[in-house]
Parts: C-alpha cells; structure tokens; sequence
C-alpha cells in the first residue's frame, strides 16, 4: 500500500519547529543510518547548520546481535566534530521501539560526552519498548503491530506503509 | 603445486550457506570476502575515537590457542576480541609428547566445557583448524591464525584490503609477490583472495628452490630475474624469508639472495611510479628488503597493521553473529 504523506511539507514544519531552538553556528546534528541520515540531510540544510552532518551506523551497537548478526551492510560512523559537551539533535526517519536510538545514544558517548541530545523523528509510531520519547516529531502514526512504515529514498524521499503478510 | 583437501567439502559454511568459521581464503564465497573487506572498513574508524571499543560481542568468551609463537598475529587478535568486548583466554601450547591432533582436541574439549564460543587457533600442521572446525561443527567458530605453510586468511584479507584502500581497486592491480613463495601461507592465501577478488596481473619472483615453474597453474607468471617482474608493478609484496630454509639448502645465503632478489631502492625503481610496498612482517631488514625501502614512503607496513586489527575485529563480529553459536 502506498500511502500520500507529503514529506518535504513534514520536513518544513520539522525544520520550522527547530530553527528557534537551534544555534546555527553551534548546534550539531547526526543522522542515523539510511533513513535518518536522508531526514537529517534535509534538515541540515533547511536550518543551515554550519558543522558538517554526522552520521551513525550502530549496528555493532544493536541489542539483538546474538539473535540476527551483522547487518550486511555497515557502513561507518562518521562524526566530523567533537562531541564533547556538544549540543545535539539526533535524527532518525521512525521513532518504533526505541532500542535504535538506545543503542545510538550508547555509540555516541563511545566519541566523548555530550552536553545535551535531543531527538527529532519524521514518524513517531507512538509504541515502544523503551523509555525514550522523541523532543520533536512531524508526524504521530499509530499504527497496527502488522504495519510498516518505511522511508524510501533518497531522492524523492516518500513514506510508504506496508501491511505484514500473515502467515498462516 | 598441489591444492590441500581436507575432506568435508567446505566446512567454512553451515547447511544454510552461512559462514562459520573462517579456515581458508579457498572456498570463501565472494560476496563473503567483500562483506568483510566493507566491515573492516566500519571497523577502522573506531580505532581514532576516546573509546575504541564496542559492545558487539559483550558476555561472550573467545581463546587464542596458540601452538606456535607469533606475537603479532597473537596479540592483533587479542586485541580485536577486547575492542569487541570479548572476553579472550590466550594459550600458549608448545606441542605435547602425545599424537598432536589428540592433544589438540583434548585441549579442546576441556575449554568447551567451560562454555567458550570461538578459538583463534595456529598450528604448525597444516589442516588443524580444519581439525577443530570438523570436530566443533556449529559449536563454536573457528579462526584458522596460520597452519603449518596451508593457510593464514585474515593475513591475505588485510593485504587485500590494504591494497584496496591505498592503491584502488585489485581489479587494476598489477601484483608482484617477491621471496620465498614456496613455503609462504601468506603468499597462497593471498593469491587466492587476489584471483577471487579479479586482480589481472599477479607475478611471483625468487630463485627457482623458492618460486618453482608449478606455481604457473595457479594463474600466475612466473619470474626468476627481477628486471622482468617488477616492471609495471602496481603493488610489491616482499615475503619474510625463513632462516630454516638455508639449512634445507634452498639458499646459498642470505647475502646472495639480497644482492639478486631483495627489494632495493634500484629495484623499487623499475616497478611503477608510487608501487605500494607491503610486507607481512616480521622484517628481516637487509635480506628480502632493504631498510632504506622499510621506511621509505612507498612503504605500507605500518597501515597493514593497523588494518589487520579491523580486519579481525569484522571476522570475528562477522563469525559470531552467525545464530546458533550462543547455544
């Protein structure tokens, strides 16, 4: 299924609820790999934030290692600036359990110690697992346990929900 | 030359084509290959952060079952295992006066009974860790740290993806293996990763006792004269020369191989402009290389060991995630 969210009108208000809260010239802003850092490009630009974009892949980070294994495809955390007593926005495309930004939060104070992580999601599914909230979200989705709600990109980029086959 | 069988067909992959245990460049699956060159690439980075470890393999207990000395590869691993978050036992064997394969499994079986998930093993016998792969099956992973002059793969994956990452793409490459090809795990794994990975040119260079005619059926030129060899090299991969073989009287000494085979100034000149020279240590300076060469800038010693350590830590994350190891 296919669904019509217009995202770059859910990117403006993310981005316009931000811009007052965010220093340009000192605020840092990291995305999460693939969909967070799509979101995170785009914002960076619309707030015009002078650090270059961090990006993290925290799969040698994930709580179900020993369940499922390596992703196959890591890429490399790239974090261009210091992150000691940084003040951060970190961004992912959905906000579901949780245990993605547990673990990021984790990678990242393996690069030094923050002053303060806020998060910013274009989807807040609104069910987790864990005790994190998202500080800012375009979108709130409930959705069924079956559903998927998935960022494609990068370019357009467009959410589309998919309905789990049940198995018989 | 002829290929070593183990038996077992590839005992590296279990019934669902998952690689469990890393015995051999041979046989390794391409795509395998190029999963662990990309997440040794991840791996690289941690190493410049305050923290250089990850929690990835956290609770779980990895062994070095060292049969022969080897500080470097011993201690690269070791290494690797704590940046993972493991837990590593390292045992240091000298071989015991009982059938070696026996005092092997014996060895073995008493760690699994303490629960561990993994060996690192090197052997002076060649097939050991396929030994220890056949007899543990899914129970653990096995990394095979050289045995006997069969095979030592994670040293190939790091000079792949040296030359990989400072020269291009080793389907440009022309490779020149220098030394004693012979008797050299090294060289054998690393002409297979090679091949697997497309390299169009490999060459191999030393006195005849050391680079026999038979090795052209592994795809590669042979050379006796340096003048011929390296022209064009992209990449010179200088090979430690082993004192025992003097004593076999392959060589007539060490002085004669320098002054006709060892990788010179003068003889780095005839190979391409900016030829990457790699070596896998340890050094004999003055023999199969000369100083000045060692610490020139055409010289990548130093960055392989660096990547040997990312290298590992991308096997082991790699192995370990496999489910069914934990059980």
């Amino acid at each position: 299924m296919n669904s019509n969210f217009d995202v770059d009108a859910l990117l403006d208000t993310l981005a316009g609820r931000l811009r007052p809260l965010v220093d340009p010239t000192a605020t840092a802003m990291i995305g999460i790999f693939t969909g967070g850092v799509w979101v995170a490009h785009a914002l960076h630009r619309r707030l015009g934030l002078e650090l270059p974009l961090g990006e993290l892949d925290i799969s040698f980070y994930r709580d179900d290692f020993s369940r499922i294994g390596l992703h196959p495809e890591v890429r490399a955390s790239r974090l261009p600036f210091d992150v000691e007593d940084r003040d951060i926005l970190l961004v992912d495309d959905v906000l579901y359990t949780g245990r993605t930004v547990r673990a990021a939060l984790n990678e990242i104070f393996d690069y030094g110690r923050p002053r303060r992580i806020r998060l910013v999601v274009l989807v807040d599914r609104c069910s987790r697992e864990l005790p994190i909230a998202a500080d800012f979200s375009a979108l709130q989705l409930p959705l069924d346990s079956g559903q998927e709600i998935k960022l494609m990109g990068p370019d357009p980029l467009r959410l589309e929900i998919q309905t789990r086959e049940t198995r018989a | 030359m002829s290929t070593l069988h183990f038996g077992d067909g590839n005992l590296q992959y279990d019934g669902q084509g998952r690689l469990r245990h890393l015995l051999s460049i041979e046989g390794l699956r391409e795509r395998d290959l190029l999963q662990i060159l990309d997440t040794t690439e991840s791996f690289l980075s941690i190493a410049q952060r305050t923290v250089k470890k990850t929690p990835t393999l956290r609770g779980r207990t990895l062994v070095n079952l060292f049969f022969e000395n080897s500080t470097r590869t011993r201690s690269t691993f070791e290494l690797a295992a704590k940046r993972l978050s493991a837990d590593v036992l390292n045992i240091s064997a000298s071989q015991s006066s009982t059938t070696k394969g026996e005092s092997l499994l014996d060895t073995v079986d008493n760690l699994m009974a303490m629960q561990v998930d993994g060996f690192i093993v090197r052997h002076p016998e060649a097939g050991a860790a396929h030994l220890l792969a056949r007899h543990l099956g899914e129970r653990a992973l096995v990394v095979n740290a050289g045995d006997g002059q069969h095979a030592h793969p994670t040293q190939a994956l790091l000079d792949v993806f040296t030359i990989r990452r400072l020269a291009g793409p080793v389907e440009q490459q022309v490779v020149c293996i220098l030394g004693d090809v012979l008797h050299s795990r090294v060289a054998r794994a690393l002409i297979h990763a090679l091949s697997i990975l497309g390299c169009p040119e490999i060459r191999v260079l030393g006195p005849r006792t050391l680079v026999p005619p038979e090795f052209a059926s592994l795809g590669v030129q042979v050379h006796h004269d340096p003048r011929a060899a390296l022209p064009g090299a992209s990449i010179v991969y200088a090979l430690r020369l082993q004192r025992e073989r003097m004593e076999s009287h392959r060589l007539p000494s060490l002085d004669e191989f320098h002054r006709r085979f060892g990788l010179t100034p003068e003889r780095l000149a005839l190979a391409a402009p900016g030829a990457l020279v790699l070596h896998p240590g340890p050094i004999n300076r003055g023999v199969e290389i000369a100083s000045t060469v060692v610490d020139g800038p055409q010289s990548v010693v130093l960055a392989q060991v660096e990547h040997g350590l990312a290298v590992r830590m991308a096997v082991l994350s790699l192995l370990a995630g496999v489910p069914g190891h934990e059980d």
